[in-house]
C-alpha cells in the first residue's frame, strides 16, 4: 500500500528539486547590484513606513482556535461517515451527541463575539 | 522489510530531542513545540505496535486519534495561556513567569 | 537492504534534522517551519506503516492547524524575545545530558525484548477496510465509545478555555 503514495513522493521530489534548481540558477547567472531601495520590504511600490514587526490582532488567534477544534472534529466524523449505513440509528445518535456537545462551544464562541471582526 | 525496532528507535530519538527542547528552551512557545515532537513520537510508537503486533485489532489507531485530539486541545489552551501571560507581563521567557513559584 | 528500508532511513534523517533544528533554531518562525518538516516526515512514516488515514490526519491536523496556531502565537508575542536574546537556559547542558540518558535507557531496554526484530505480516485487508473498522470501533459500545464522547467534552473545554483566556480584557478596549 505505500506504493499508492508513489505519485505524491514523485511530486514532492520534483517540486523540491525544481525550486532549488531555480534558486541555484538565479544565484549563478543573476546579476547582483543591491541598493537600499531594492532591499526594502515589498509594499506594492509604496514607501514602507513603521516597524515591519507590528503585532497582529488577537482575533487571528481566536479564529485559528475555532478552526483547529473543528478540524479535529473532522477526524472523528470521517471514519464514522464511511460506515454510517452499517451503524444504523444508534451510531447516528452517538454522533449527534458528539456534535451537540461541540455545538455548545460554538454557541459560546458566537455569544462571546469571537467571530466578530471589528 | 523494516524491523519494528527501527521505528521504535526513531520514535525514541524524536522523543528525546523534544525532551531536550522542553528542558532547555527559554521561550514558552518553543517548549510547546518540543511537546508536539514528543506527542508525535508517541503516535509513531502506537501505530508501529498496531501494525506489527496486533494488525487485526484497530485500537492502536483509535488511540492515535485520541492523541491527536488531546494534542490539538493542549496547543489551543497552552498558546492561549502564553498569549495571556504575554499581555500581562510582556514576557514569554519561562523563568520570568514565577508568580506561583515557591 | 531493500528499497523500503532506504526510504525509511531517508525519512528518518529528514525527521531528525527537522526536530534538531526545531529545538535549536534561535528564530521562532524558523523553528516552526522546521517543526512542519519534521511533522511531514512523521506523516510519511504513517504511510510506510500503512495507516493512510492517520497520514492524512497528520497533514490535516498537525501541519495545517497546529502549525498555523503556533505561527500566529509567535507573531502575537514577537516583541517579547528577539533573536539576539539567549534562547536556552543556563542548565541546557544538564538538559541535553538528561535527554541523552533517557535515549540510551530506552535503547538498552530494546535489547532485552526479542519481538522487536519482527517484520510485519502482510495486511490481509484493503486500506478502506481499516477506515471502516476505525469508524465501527469509535462508536462501538464495547470498544471506544467513552473515549469518543469524552474527546468531544475535551474539545469543548479546550474551545471555551482558549477563548476565555485569550480574549482581551474588557477594560482594555478591544485592542491587542
Amino acid at each position: 500500500m505505500p506504493e499508492d503514495f508513489l505519485p505524491i513522493a514523485v511530486l514532492i521530489i520534483l517540486a523540491t528539486g525544481l525550486s532549488f534548481t531555480i534558486l541555484l540558477l538565479g544565484q549563478i547567472f543573476g546579476p547582483r547590484r543591491p541598493n537600499p531601495r531594492k532591499g526594502s520590504p515589498y509594499e506594492s511600490g509604496m514607501r514602507p513606513y513603521g516597524k515591519g514587526q507590528r503585532r497582529v490582532p488577537i482575533h487571528y488567534y481566536l479564529i485559528a482556535v475555532l478552526f483547529i477544534l473543528f478540524d479535529v472534529e473532522i477526524i472523528f466524523i470521517l471514519p464514522w461517515a464511511v460506515v454510517l449505513r452499517d451503524l444504523g440509528i444508534f451510531g447516528l445518535i452517538e454522533m449527534g451527541l458528539f456534535v451537540a456537545i461541540l455545538l455548545i462551544g460554538f454557541v459560546y464562541a458566537w455569544k462571546k463575539g469571537a467571530l466578530e471582526w471589528d | 522489510m523494516i524491523p519494528l525496532s527501527w521505528y521504535l528507535i526513531l520514535a525514541a530519538s524524536i522523543f528525546c530531542i523534544g525532551l531536550y527542547g522542553v528542558l532547555a528552551r527559554r521561550n514558552a512557545i518553543a517548549i510547546l513545540m518540543g511537546i508536539e515532537l514528543m506527542l508525535n513520537a508517541v503516535n509513531i510508537n502506537l501505530v508501529a505496535f498496531w501494525r506489527y503486533l496486533t494488525p487485526s485489532i484497530i485500537n492502536g489507531q483509535v488511540f492515535a486519534i485520541i492523541v491527536f485530539a488531546v494534542a490539538a486541545s493542549e496547543v489551543a489552551v497552552g498558546l492561549a495561556l502564553i498569549i495571556s501571560i504575554y499581555r500581562r507581563k510582556t514576557t514569554v521567557a519561562v523563568e520570568e513567569i514565577n508568580l506561583m513559584k515557591w | 537492504m531493500t528499497v523500503l528500508q532506504i526510504i525509511f532511513l531517508g525519512i528518518s534523517v529528514i525527521i531528525v534534522i527537522g526536530a534538531l533544528m526545531t529545538v535549536s533554531s534561535p528564530n521562532l518562525v524558523h523553528a516552526a517551519l522546521w517543526l512542519i518538516l519534521a511533522l511531514a516526515g512523521v506523516a510519511a512514516i504513517f504511510v510506510l506503516l500503512e495507516a493512510s488515514f492517520l497520514a492524512v490526519v497528520q497533514v490535516a491536523v498537525y501541519i495545517d492547524a497546529i502549525s498555523i496556531l503556533i505561527v500566529i502565537a509567535v507573531m502575537l508575542t514577537r516583541r517579547a524575545m528577539g533573536e539576539t536574546e539567549r534562547q536556552i537556559n543556563r542548565s541546557w547542558l544538564l538538559a541535553a545530558f538528561a535527554a541523552f540518558m533517557v535515549f540510551s535507557g530506552i535503547l538498552s531496554l530494546f535489547s532485552q525484548v526479542p519481538q522487536l526484530a519482527n517484520t510485519p505480516s502482510d495486511l490481509v485487508e484493503s486500506s478502506e477496510f481499516y477506515i471502516q473498522e476505525l469508524g465501527k470501533a469509535l462508536v462501538n459500545v464495547d470498544q471506544s465509545i467513552i473515549p469518543f464522547e469524552v474527546a468531544s467534552v475535551l474539545l469543548l473545554a479546550a474551545m471555551i478555555g482558549a477563548i476565555f483566556i485569550a480574549r482581551p480584557p474588557e477594560r482594555a478596549g478591544g485592542d491587542s
